[in-house]
C-alpha cells in the first residue's frame, strides 16, 4: 500500500521562529507547534494545519520570546569592519589586474547612472521654489473634435479662467496668462521681449519676488508692464526702470515693477509681464478673444486652499464644461486639474503654439533608467564572475575565519564590505567621468541646454553615494552568499575536492546575459544609425539641395528679395508660408461636388517660383499664373494625387482633373471656389513617419507670413552666409538673422532620433568595453589556472593552433549563444515595434544586423587570441620546473 | 515581579504541573487543563504563563530526550519547585480560611 508522504510544517516558518526566538526557547516552542501541527493534520487537514502553523509562528513573536540584540555583536562589528577593510585592500593590491578591471568597469557604468540621477534630480527640482507649489494647479483642456480622438492641451481659454473665478467655490486664486511677444522700444534701444499677459493674482500664486514696485497692483491697470531684472538692464542700462515708459508696437506702456529673474528651473519663463487688462482692451472688438473654444496660447493657473476638496472642484469644472459645450460647434472641451509638480515630468500635453517647452514624459526616464541599469548590471556581473572564479584562492582565508569563529553573517559582511569598497573607489573615478561627460550630454541637443544644468549639489552627492553603495551590494551579493556557504572543514581541507566549478553554469549564464545585452545595444545602434541616415537621405519627392530658408520674422520680403536677387551666388528665389517635411503643417477643409463631404487638406502657400526651385514634378497642368495680392482673390490651386484620390476627381486622372472646381476654407477665407490648375506627384509633406496625405498648394500672398527660399550656388558658403546676413541687418536691426539650409532643417526635425542614437551608441560603447574587460579577465584567469595543463599538452606535442582552439572554444560557444538570442530579438524589435512607426522605411539589412556581431567577435577573438597565444608560447620547461 | 502571589490561571497551570508529575510539558499541560476545566487553553497563553512562572522561580524546567515525533525537537518538562509548592499551599490556605468563615453557604440561596 502506498502511503502519501506525511505533511511537513512549513519550513520557512520554522526558520522564522528560529531566527527571532531566544535560542533557549526556540527548540521546544517549535516542537510544541510541530505536535499541534500533527494533530491538526488529523483533524482539519494538512492545508489548514499549515495555515495555523504560520499564524502561530507570528503569534509567538512576543516580548518574552524575541531574542535581544547582543551587546557583543554591536561591539564586534566596527572592529571587524576595520579588519575587512584591511584584508580587502590587501586583496585589491594583490590582484591588480582584476581590481583594475572591476573598478574601471564599475566606474564607467556608474558614470551613466550618475548622469541619469543628476538628470532626474534636475527635472524633479523644477518649480520647487514656489512656496505654495503643492497647492498650485494648471487647467488642462481635453479637446474632442467631431471625428478626431480627444487630445489634451496645456492651454485653456480665457473664458475658462473667468468662469472658474466666478463660479467655482473652494479655489483661492485664479490667474490667466497669455503668451506675449513684441518688440520693446526705449528711445533708440529696441529689444524683442517675450513673456506673458498676466493678472495681479499671478504674484499671489507663484513666488516671483518683486524688487521694485507693488506686486498687488503692478499688473492691474492697462498698459502697465513688469520687467525682469535682466530685461530692465537691457532696456534702461543702469538707470532706474520703475515708472519709465516703454513703447510696444505703437502704444506706450509704463514700467510698474521690476522683479527678480525667473529661476532656471521654472516651467514658465519670461522676460516681461504685461497686464492682461491691456490685452482685453486691445481685443475688445474681437468676438473670438473670449470664446470658450479659443484655448490657444492662454494658460489658467489655480491656487487651492490648504485643505481643498479636489473632487468637488472637478465636478464643478465638469458642470462648467457641460454648460459651455452646449453652445454648439463641433468641438467639446473638458477641463482637468494638473498639479504644478507634474507639469515638467508628466503626461505629454499638446501646446497650440507648438513650441518646445521643458517637458519629459516619465516613460523616457524609465527607458533610460532601464538602459543604464543594463550597463551597470553588466559591470556587476564582471565583479561577480571574477570573484567567484578566483574563489579557490580565497578559500583558505574564509576557512580560517570560520575556524576561529566567524559566522555566515560575518563572511557575508566581509565580502559585501569588499564589494562596497570597490564600488566607492569606482565612485571617485566615475565622478571624474561624470564631470567629463556632463558637457557632452548637455550639448547633445539644444533642448537639453534649456532643460538641465546637472550641477553638483549636496543632495546629488548623497544620491551618488547611496547609489554607489547599492551597486556595491548588488555586485557583492552573489560572491558573499557563495563564500558564506563554504564550511571551514571543506575550505581548509582539500580545496581541489571542493566543487568550485559547479558554479560554472551560473558564471556562464552571467556571461551570456552580458553579451546578449551588449549585442542588442550594438546592433540597435548599427540599425538605428543606418535607418537614420536613410531618413535624412530620403527622397521626399522634391529637391532640398542648397536651398537656404530665411525666416522673415514679420518683415515684408520684397525688399530683401530684391537685394538677394542681385547677389551672384543666389541662383533662384521663391517665397513660401512654411517649410514642409520637417513637421510643420498648415491646412484647411476642401469640398468637391458633394458639399457635405469635406476633408482636411494640408497646404502650403507658395509663389510661382517655388515649384520649379524645389523641382516638384508636375504631372499635369501648369504652375500658378495669376498673381493675386489677397488670399480672397486667389483662385488657382495645385493639388497632389492624393487629393484626386480622396475626392475621386476625374476618376483620379490628373489630365482630366485640370479645370475642376473645388471649395476651400481655411482661417483666412471660408468657402472660396478654386480651380485646379495643376497636379503634382505625391511628395512627403509631413515627416517620414507620416503617411502621404492630400496636399494642396495655394498662392502666397503678402498677408502671409514669409519664408524666402534661396537657392545658393557658392564655393564659400560661410562668406555667402555672412553676406546675406549683412543684407538682413539693413532690413531688420532688431531680430537676429534666422536662416538654415533645408537639409539642416530636416536634420533638426529628426534631432530626437539622432540624440537617441547617440545615447544608445554611447551606451553600447560602454557595454562593449565592460563586457570585453570582463571577458579579458576571465581569459587571463583560465589561462593562468590551466598553464600547467597547457605546458604538458605542449610537451606531448600539441600545436599552438590546437591550444588556441582548446582554450577559446568555451568562450566562443558562449558568444554564439548570446548572438543567437540577441540578433533575432533585435531584428524583431525593429521590425515589429520601431519601424512600424515609419511607413516608408527601408527594411533592415543583413549587413547592419551582423556588423555589430562582427565587431564584438573581433574584439573578443583578439583578446582570447592574445592571451592564449601568450600561454601557448610560454616555455613548458620553465612552467613545469617552477611547480 | 509581582511577588509570589498567584493569578487564577497561573494557579491552575501550577496545579496541573504538580498533577502531571514527571510528564508536565506544554502540550500535555494544555490537554490536562482542557480536560479538568472544560475551557480551551491556548498554547500561546500557556507558554507565556509557564515562562512567567519560571521567572518567578515557582517552576523549573529541563529539556527531555530527543524523540522522533515533534520533528525531532525535544520537549521541555516542568516541575514545581519548593517555592512553587509553598505558594500553592499558601493559596489553598487563604481559600480555606475564607471558606471557614462563611456561615451556612448554600448555592440555592444565592440566586
Amino acid at each position: 500500500m502506498n502511503t502519501p508522504p506525511t505533511p511537513k510544517p512549513p519550513h520557512w516558518a520554522q526558520r522564522f521562529i528560529a531566527w527571532y526566538c531566544k535560542p533557549g526557547l526556540a527548540e521546544d516552542l517549535i516542537g510544541d507547534l510541530n505536535e499541534y501541527f500533527e494533530r491538526n493534520v488529523q483533524s482539519v487537514g494538512p492545508r489548514r494545519a499549515k495555515l495555523i502553523y504560520m499564524i502561530d509562528a507570528f503569534k509567538f513573536f512576543r516580548s518574552y520570546t524575541v531574542r535581544k540584540p547582543t551587546f557583543a555583536n554591536f561591539l564586534i562589528n566596527p572592529i571587524m569592519i576595520g579588519s575587512y577593510v584591511k584584508t580587502s585592500a590587501r586583496n585589491l593590491m594583490r590582484n591588480k589586474l582584476f581590481s583594475f578591471i572591476n573598478i574601471v568597469g564599475l566606474a564607467i557604468s556608474m558614470s551613466v547612472g550618475l548622469l541619469l540621477i543628476a538628470f532626474v534630480l534636475d527635472l524633479r527640482s523644477y518649480d520647487r521654489f514656489h512656496q505654495k507649489g503643492e497647492r498650485i494647479y494648471r487647467i488642462t483642456s481635453v479637446l474632442t473634435s467631431n471625428r478626431e480622438q480627444s487630445s489634451k492641451f496645456a492651454s485653456a481659454s480665457i473664458k475658462t479662467g473667468k468662469l472658474i473665478r466666478e463660479k467655482v467655490t473652494g479655489v483661492e486664486e485664479v490667474a490667466i496668462v497669455r503668451d506675449f511677444s513684441q518688440d520693446a522700444r526705449v528711445g533708440d534701444n529696441l529689444l524683442p521681449l517675450k513673456g506673458y499677459w498676466a493678472e495681479p493674482s499671478l504674484f499671489r500664486i507663484f513666488t516671483f519676488p518683486m524688487l521694485e514696485g507693488n506686486p498687488e497692483n503692478a499688473l492691474r491697470d492697462p498698459y502697465s508692464i513688469v520687467l525682469t531684472e535682466t530685461a530692465a538692464k537691457k532696456l534702461f542700462g543702469n538707470e532706474r526702470a520703475l515708472g519709465k515708459a516703454i513703447q510696444l508696437d505703437t502704444l506706450a506702456y509704463q514700467v510698474t515693477g521690476v522683479m527678480k529673474d525667473v529661476p532656471f528651473f521654472s516651467h514658465i519663463n519670461f522676460e516681461a509681464l504685461v497686464s492682461l487688462s491691456t490685452a482685453q482692451q486691445l481685443n475688445k472688438h474681437d468676438k473670438n478673444f473670449e470664446k470658450w473654444t479659443n484655448m490657444g496660447s492662454n494658460y489658467v493657473y489655480l491656487l487651492l486652499p490648504p485643505v481643498a476638496n479636489k473632487t468637488s472642484i472637478q465636478s464643478q469644472l465638469d458642470a462648467i464644461a457641460q454648460e459651455e459645450n452646449l453652445t454648439g460647434e463641433n468641438t467639446k472641451i473638458q477641463l482637468e486639474l494638473l498639479p504644478l509638480y507634474q507639469i515638467v515630468v508628466g503626461e505629454n500635453l499638446g501646446d497650440m503654439r507648438g513650441s518646445v517647452r521643458v517637458h519629459m514624459p516619465p516613460v523616457v526616464l524609465w527607458i533610460l533608467g532601464g538602459l543604464a541599469l543594463v550597463v551597470i548590471l553588466s559591470a556587476c556581473f564582471n565583479y561577480t564572475n571574477l570573484s567567484i572564479a578566483r574563489a579557490m584562492r580565497r578559500f583558505k582565508e574564509v576557512g580560517i575565519r570560520k575556524a576561529i569563529g566567524a559566522g555566515k553573517g560575518h563572511i557575508r559582511q566581509q565580502f559585501l564590505a569588499e564589494a562596497v569598497m570597490i564600488s566607492l573607489a569606482a565612485l571617485v573615478l566615475s565622478c571624474c567621468l561624470f564631470l567629463l561627460l556632463r558637457p557632452q550630454l548637455i550639448n547633445l541637443a539644444p533642448e537639453m541646454q534649456r532643460t538641465v544644468k546637472l550641477e553638483l549639489t549636496p543632495g546629488m552627492i548623497t544620491a551618488f553615494i547611496v547609489f554607489s553603495v547599492t551597486v556595491g551590494v548588488l555586485a557583492g551579493l552573489l560572491p558573499a552568499l557563495f563564500f558564506s556557504k563554504v564550511s571551514a572543514i571543506q575550505a581548509l581541507g582539500n580545496v581541489s575536492a571542493l566543487k568550485v566549478f559547479k558554479h560554472t553554469t551560473l558564471r556562464r549564464a552571467l556571461v551570456v546575459m552580458q553579451y546578449t545585452f551588449t549585442l542588442i545595444f550594438v546592433t540597435t545602434t548599427a540599425i538605428g544609425y543606418v535607418q537614420y541616415k536613410n531618413i535624412l537621405a530620403f527622397d521626399l519627392g522634391f529637391n532640398t539641395e542648397n536651398i537656404l530658408n530665411i525666416h522673415m520674422q514679420g518683415n515684408k520680403p520684397d525688399a530683401f528679395l530684391k537685394e538677394l536677387s542681385e547677389m551672384p551666388e543666389v541662383t533662384g528665389l521663391s517665397r513660401s508660408l512654411i517649410i514642409t517635411s520637417v513637421g510643420n503643417a498648415w491646412g484647411g477643409y476642401m469640398t468637391y461636388k458633394d458639399s457635405r463631404d469635406s476633408a482636411l487638406v494640408l497646404t502650403n502657400h507658395v509663389d510661382e517660383n517655388y515649384l520649379p526651385l524645389h523641382e516638384y514634378k508636375l504631372i499635369a497642368g501648369r504652375n500658378f499664373i495669376e498673381r493675386p495680392i489677397t488670399a480672397k482673390a486667389a483662385r488657382e490651386v495645385i493639388v497632389n494625387e492624393q487629393v484626386l484620390k480622396r475626392f475621386n476627381i476625374a476618376a483620379g486622372d490628373p489630365g482630366k482633373a485640370i479645370g475642376e472646381e473645388v471649395t476651400f476654407s481655411n482661417i483666412q477665407v471660408t468657402g472660396r471656389k478654386m480651380r485646379i490648375v495643376g497636379v503634382i506627384k505625391d511628395f512627403h509633406y509631413g515627416k517620414v513617419d507620416n503617411l502621404i496625405e492630400p496636399v494642396a498648394f495655394l498662392f502666397w500672398t503678402p498677408e502671409d507670413r514669409g519664408i524666402i527660399n534661396a537657392k545658393i550656388q557658392s564655393t564659400d558658403i560661410l562668406a555667402t552666409m555672412a553676406k546675406i546676413e549683412s543684407v538682413w541687418k539693413k532690413i531688420d536691426r532688431v531680430h537676429p538673422f534666422q536662416a538654415k539650409f533645408y537639409t539642416q532643417e530636416i536634420e533638426d526635425a529628426y534631432s530626437e532620433l539622432s540624440s537617441m542614437i547617440k545615447i544608445i551608441g554611447f551606451l553600447s560603447f560602454l557595454a562593449i568595453s565592460i563586457a570585453s574587460m570582463g571577458l579579458f579577465a576571465m581569459v587571463v584567469f583560465t589561462t593562468e589556472t590551466r598553464l600547467k595543463e597547457i605546458s604538458i599538452r605542449k610537451v606531448l606535442g600539441a600545436t599552438t593552433g590546437n591550444l588556441l582552439l582548446l582554450l577559446s572554444r568555451g568562450f566562443l560557444w558562449l558568444l554564439l549563444i548570446s548572438a543567437l538570442i540577441a540578433l533575432p530579438l533585435t531584428y524583431l524589435f525593429f521590425k515589429e515595434v520601431v519601424l512600424t512607426r515609419f511607413p516608408y522605411h527601408t527594411p533592415v539589412q543583413f549587413t547592419e544586423l551582423f556588423a555589430g556581431l562582427l565587431a564584438v567577435l573581433l574584439i573578443s577573438f583578439g583578446m582570447i587570441g592574445w592571451q592564449t597565444m601568450k600561454a601557448a608560447r610560454s616555455n613548458p620547461a620553465k612552467v613545469l620546473k617552477s611547480q | 515581579m509581582k511577588g509570589t502571589n498567584l493569578g487564577e490561571f497561573e494557579e491552575l497551570v501550577l496545579l496541573t504541573i504538580a498533577a502531571l508529575v514527571n510528564d508536565a510539558y506544554s502540550v500535555a499541560i494544555c490537554d490536562e487543563l482542557e480536560k479538568h476545566t472544560g475551557r480551551v487553553a491556548k498554547l500561546g497563553v500557556v507558554h507565556a504563563v509557564l515562562n512567567r512562572l519560571e521567572e518567578k522561580g515557582l517552576v523549573k524546567s529541563h529539556l527531555g530526550e530527543a524523540t522522533s515525533t515533534r520533528g525531532g525537537k525535544r520537549k521541555r518538562f516542568y516541575i514545581v519547585t519548593h517555592a512553587g509548592k509553598a505558594s500553592l499551599m499558601n493559596a489553598k490556605q487563604v481559600r480555606e480560611g475564607y471558606w471557614r468563615i462563611i456561615p451556612g453557604f448554600n448555592l440555592e440561596g444565592s440566586i
